[in-house]
């Protein structure tokens, strides 16, 4: 066997045959900005839980602090993705927000089905994940706008702080959901989740999940078996 | 001449069968900038959306018995405390001081403030970050009528609130003290006030923000007319919290 990346290697290499082989997914600018984005969002989602869920605040109290410690959080919110994207470390992340952008006639395909259409062929993301991250990218945006119109309230009038308080809590609230719907979809397919701690996923998950993507970094054609048997559930 | 410009679809189906992703449509800066528009039009209408929700949504809500829907913003009390636990003491330990520039400092039980004239208020709950309870029922003692067993002195001019959590107080001058909308309250709703709410007795300022309205009020101090300001007036909110005058907002007055 001649895996071409080894066990515990540091970074994943593309490797081209045996049972191991590798494909890097993520770079490591690529994962330090996907974590430092969620242990921001879930501070934020938590130090929101308790200002707002009347048990949980009483239960914890200290709202002066818990409240600091939300608008910090709020405040560092786009600094992960400022810093990811003027470092030299750049490339993968701007590559990455061009695919997301993206939505081809497969990618619109795929959604019309509700990711059931086996002929779809995708890329690196599929449109769920897209969505997922136009969704955060917005998200950022909105409560980082919202929360500082409610932060630094005195040049705004009254109705714009209550309209500003409006669209924060029912963003937190979808932004929740979200989140949950992102991590339960990632439990699930532990591969994909995996590739976000290590940096690589199995060929065969390329080749089965992702067969452009897997033609377009490996050359090699995507065989899924799954492509050549009849349909059937 | 040779054409320049982009293809029509159909020369796009002959030339590039499947499009190529820089063809594809933008569709994830759609999203943000539809999040962006959506929000900047939730700034400017917010307040009337959630002003309607209030009035039609939230009489629904009080009859969902899952009482998940209290997880919604929308017509709800939400449990503010300062400290770092929930201060919880029973209606039978409860002692609610009233001491300073009074003749005769006194000690009321819980039995003693419901043996006195009971005044009922049915007024909304206005809180400064901007959420209303409509139409809540308030059951207490006139904060007048307590005053009045004390015996305020001559020269007194405020009125001090101590909580027992330890850390809240809240001031009123003496003669908002006296309004008849100012009560000592020991039921909400038809029900003991709990602890979450402030209980087993709470001040109620019907016509200021939230924060006046003292929980677990335990100590009642007169003082001369200008008392030290309270916890969140030290933390820049206006002293005198009038709903609709003061604290920089224009809600409907109670």
């Amino acid at each position: 066997m001649t895996a071409l990346s080894e066990p515990g290697a540091p970074d994943a290499v593309v490797g081209l045959v045996g049972p191991t082989r590798r494909l890097p997914r993520f770079d490591r600018a690529e994962r330090a900005l996907h974590w430092a984005n969620a242990a921001l969002f879930g501070l934020l989602l938590a130090t929101a839980a308790l200002l707002y869920v009347g048990q949980l605040a009483a239960l914890v109290g200290r709202r002066d602090l818990v409240r600091q410690v939300h608008v910090v959080s709020g405040l560092l919110l786009p600094v992960p993705l400022i810093l990811a994207l003027i470092g030299p470390w750049r490339r993968g992340v701007m590559a990455d927000l061009r695919a997301f952008n993206r939505f081809d006639r497969d990618d619109i395909r795929w959604l019309r089905s509700r990711g059931r259409d086996r002929s779809v062929r995708l890329h690196k993301f599929n449109p769920g994940q897209k969505l997922n991250a136009a969704f955060v990218a917005g998200s950022i945006g909105l409560m980082l706008a919202t929360g500082s119109i409610m932060f630094w309230f005195r040049p705004f009038p009254l109705a714009w702080r209550t309209g500003a308080t409006f669209v924060h809590d029912w963003t937190a609230i979808a932004i929740a959901l979200v989140v949950a719907g992102h991590i339960w979809m990632a439990v699930a397919d532990s591969d994909s989740l995996r590739s976000m701690v290590r940096g690589w996923v199995p060929a065969w998950w390329a080749e089965s999940h992702r067969p452009r993507w897997y033609t377009e970094i490996t050359g090699l054609p995507a065989v899924d078996a799954d492509d050549e048997q009849p349909e059937s559930r | 001449m040779p054409t320049t410009g982009p293809l029509t679809p159909e020369e796009a189906e002959i030339t590039v069968p499947e499009p190529t992703p820089e063809r594809a449509a933008p569709v994830g800066r759609r999203v943000v900038l539809g999040m962006f528009g959506l929000g900047a039009v939730g700034i400017l209408f917010g307040a009337k959306a959630q002003d309607l929700l209030e009035r039609t949504v939230s009489p629904l809500l009080s009859r969902d018995g899952t009482g998940l829907s209290s997880l919604l913003p929308v017509g709800r009390f939400r449990i503010y405390t300062v400290t770092g636990d929930l201060p919880s003491r029973s209606e039978a330990d409860y002692r609610l001081g009233v001491d300073g520039m009074v003749d005769n400092p006194t000690v009321l039980t819980a039995d003693d403030l419901r043996a006195m004239a009971p005044t009922r208020l049915n007024k909304d709950f206005q809180c400064v970050t901007g959420w209303r309870v409509h139409d809540v029922s308030w059951v207490g003692v006139r904060l007048a009528d307590v005053l009045d067993r004390a015996g305020v002195q001559t020269g007194a001019g405020g009125v001090r609130f101590h909580s027992f959590d330890g850390v809240y107080t809240e001031t009123l001058t003496l003669e908002q003290a006296r309004r008849d909308d100012v009560i000592v309250a020991y039921e909400l709703e038809g029900k003991p006030v709990s602890a979450a709410h402030g209980g087993p007795v709470r001040l109620y300022v019907a016509p200021m923000y939230g924060y006046k309205s003292c929980k677990w009020l335990e100590r009642i101090e007169v003082t001369g007319p200008h008392p030290k300001v309270g916890y969140w007036e030290y933390r820049g909110y206006s002293t005198d919290a009038w709903i609709g005058r003061s604290n920089g907002r224009d809600d409907r007055p109670v």
